[in-house]
């Protein structure tokens, strides 16, 4: 039998003919993803070294990064949607998230009816596009409608009504907000996924050892599911660093009112492809497209090297 | 033990706290659809009502299918989405099938390689994209689009399903190699139907985003004839923000198609996701 595997050693494919078959399978994948996802991308990095100067295309070093930190319109502008990053990825982390692993603990919890029925429901919003999404809460959030009043004074609240969207001290958390409701279906279906997956007899025994409720789920289930934890707080980073549909569909490609709402995504886009008055400039654009993906790469190596190796993983 | 699990008040207080989450989940979604049948006045007027025959109106409905070029923009959504899908999962299973299969030199380094792609975002390429699209002139057609996706979406599919693709059993394979199989017989028939299921789930996975994407279509292909419905719908509604029938109706039937989708594939998707497809 074992002579007839071909894989079986290096000695053996060594005198084996080249085995094409290897190259065929693996050729048309890693073409596709070379010419369009890597080479741009590196090419992409190249360009934030270049600018056009008197009509010519020349390296400039990093004063395209000079540029954006250091001419006072730009990087205004850059820290401006910087720091908007920062709060829309910590309000994903801080309302997202827990309520993602407090669905899921309730669904897990055993003997559950209708647990198919919530589920289902809760992960429809994931699914619905950003212009859907981003228009119906336009619309709900809209003072003109009267529905978020309406339901704000059935509970008492109808003074605290505000036009959310139109403010810039509120517009931000009112968008992420709306991105938390759109995206908790992830966080709970992984966290519930990592749940089913604990053994009966870990929490048989916790019960024996009167260990149940609240305890249980602190103690028993909660450090057995953090590294699933671990893995929506990357996805979460990567998604908001990389962020855009929603804040152009719900407040345009100006995210305003005055750029309050301004990430990232919707700055690369304004900068390199213009938007308006504004012509796009490739290069500052890939500049900025060379900050996000050093971003996101110090976010993923920080979860590969500091998070992902240190947590304990239980082997069942 | 019993007991601590079967409490009634804490089994009501379970449900309350679901059910509140699920109207939270559903009501934007509800009031949607059930306005998008109401004439105007009953749309400021009763807003939470349900649309009664003196209220009941199509007007909305009318507008968008009269004004819009949904019929197109739902072909190119169609087209760009299968065609991609198709060639994530056929590319990716044989990629898949190579990386699982066969020992050969810089294998490990191959897989690291095709890895990269999932944790990093394709847009970050856009400025260099545009401009070798522009080169090969291929703006405005719903090929770059195609080849974007596809792109996008391997890695996560190489990823899930070479992790299935070790599962298929040496021994069914290497009996098809007695039998004088080629290595591609074994791959098509042997292997990929096997891992079937799996195929299922990524192609749910890659589905989702490609059908939802608003940056690729603005940048790459925001001609009339090669808009997505994403992108038309964004458009339609932008223009439309006064006439809230319209922008309600037009809300409605692009959500349609996704509720339609997603009660028949929900089952499939979530057993693919709380399987451990996704580590």
């Amino acid at each position: 039998m074992t002579d007839l595997a071909p894989e079986l050693g290096v000695e053996a494919s060594q005198r084996r003919p080249r085995r094409w078959h290897i190259f065929v399978f693996l050729a048309p994948a890693v073409f596709i993803y070379t010419a369009v996802m890597i080479l741009p991308l590196f090419e992409t990095l190249r360009q934030s070294l270049f600018n056009v100067v008197d009509g010519e295309h020349v390296f400039v070093g990093f004063s395209n990064f000079a540029t954006l930190f250091g001419d006072p319109r730009w990087a205004a502008d850059f820290w401006n949607a910087l720091g908007n990053n920062f709060v829309f990825f910590l309000i994903h982390m801080m309302v997202q998230n827990p309520i993602g692993v407090a669905l899921a603990a309730l669904l897990s919890l055993p003997g559950l009816r209708f647990a198919a029925f919530y589920r289902t429901a809760f992960f429809l919003p994931t699914l619905l596009s950003f212009v859907i999404v981003g228009f119906i809460w336009k619309l709900i959030l809209s003072p003109i409608w009267g529905v978020s009043p309406w339901l704000m004074d059935l509970v008492g609240l109808k003074a605290l009504f505000a036009p959310w969207l139109g403010r810039s001290g509120s517009a931000l958390i009112a968008v992420s907000l709306v991105s938390v409701w759109q995206f908790i279906g992830i966080p709970m279906m992984l966290i519930y996924a990592a749940l089913l997956s604990i053994p009966e007899e870990v929490i048989e025994a916790a019960e024996i050892d009167g260990i149940t409720g609240w305890g249980q789920f602190f103690k028993i289930k909660l450090p057995l599911v953090l590294p699933a934890i671990g893995i929506i707080s990357i996805l979460t980073f990567v998604g908001n660093f990389n962020a855009f549909d929603l804040v152009y569909t719900m407040q345009g490609a100006l995210a305003g009112p005055d750029k309050a709402t301004d990430i990232l995504g919707t700055f690369l886009y304004r900068t390199f492809f213009g938007f308006q008055l504004q012509l796009g400039d490739q290069s500052m654009g890939a500049t900025i497209a060379t900050i996000m993906f050093l971003i996101i790469l110090t976010g993923v190596c920080i979860y590969l090297f500091g998070i992902q190796r240190r947590i304990r993983r239980y082997q069942f | 033990m019993s007991k601590a699990r079967h409490s009634t008040l804490r089994t009501s207080l379970v449900h309350l706290a679901l059910i509140t989450y699920t109207l939270v989940a559903l009501f934007p979604v509800f009031l949607t659809i059930i306005n998008s049948f109401k004439s105007k006045q009953a749309i400021f007027g009763q807003p939470l009502r349900l649309p009664g025959p003196s209220t009941f109106s199509l007007i909305g409905y009318e507008t968008v299918l009269k004004q819009g070029d949904f019929v197109t923009y739902f072909q190119n959504s169609t087209i760009v989405t299968v065609v991609s899908i198709f060639l994530v999962l056929l590319f990716g299973a044989m990629a898949a099938f190579a990386l699982a299969e066969y020992r050969f030199r810089g294998n490990t380094l191959m897989g690291l390689y095709l890895a990269i792609g999932i944790m990093i975002p394709i847009r970050l390429g856009t400025v260099a994209l545009l401009q070798g699209m522009v080169a090969m002139g291929l703006v405005n057609t719903l090929t770059a689009l195609v080849l974007v996706y596809t792109a996008q979406g391997l890695p996560l599919a190489i990823f899930i399903l070479s992790e299935f693709m070790r599962t298929v059993s040496d021994d069914l394979k290497n009996a098809g190699r007695i039998d004088g199989l080629s290595e591609y017989a074994i791959f098509f028939r042997l292997a990929l139907p096997l891992v079937r299921p799996a195929m299922a789930t990524v192609a749910v996975f890659t589905m989702i985003p490609i059908w939802n994407d608003l940056w690729f279509p603005l940048i790459l292909a925001p001609s009339e004839s090669t808009k997505t419905v994403t992108l038309g719908a964004q458009l339609f509604i932008g223009q439309f923000v006064t006439n809230w029938n319209a922008v309600l109706a037009a809300l409605s039937l692009a959500i349609f198609p996704v509720l339609v989708l997603y009660v028949i594939f929900s089952r499939q998707l979530i057993r693919g996701i709380t399987s451990g497809a996704v580590k």
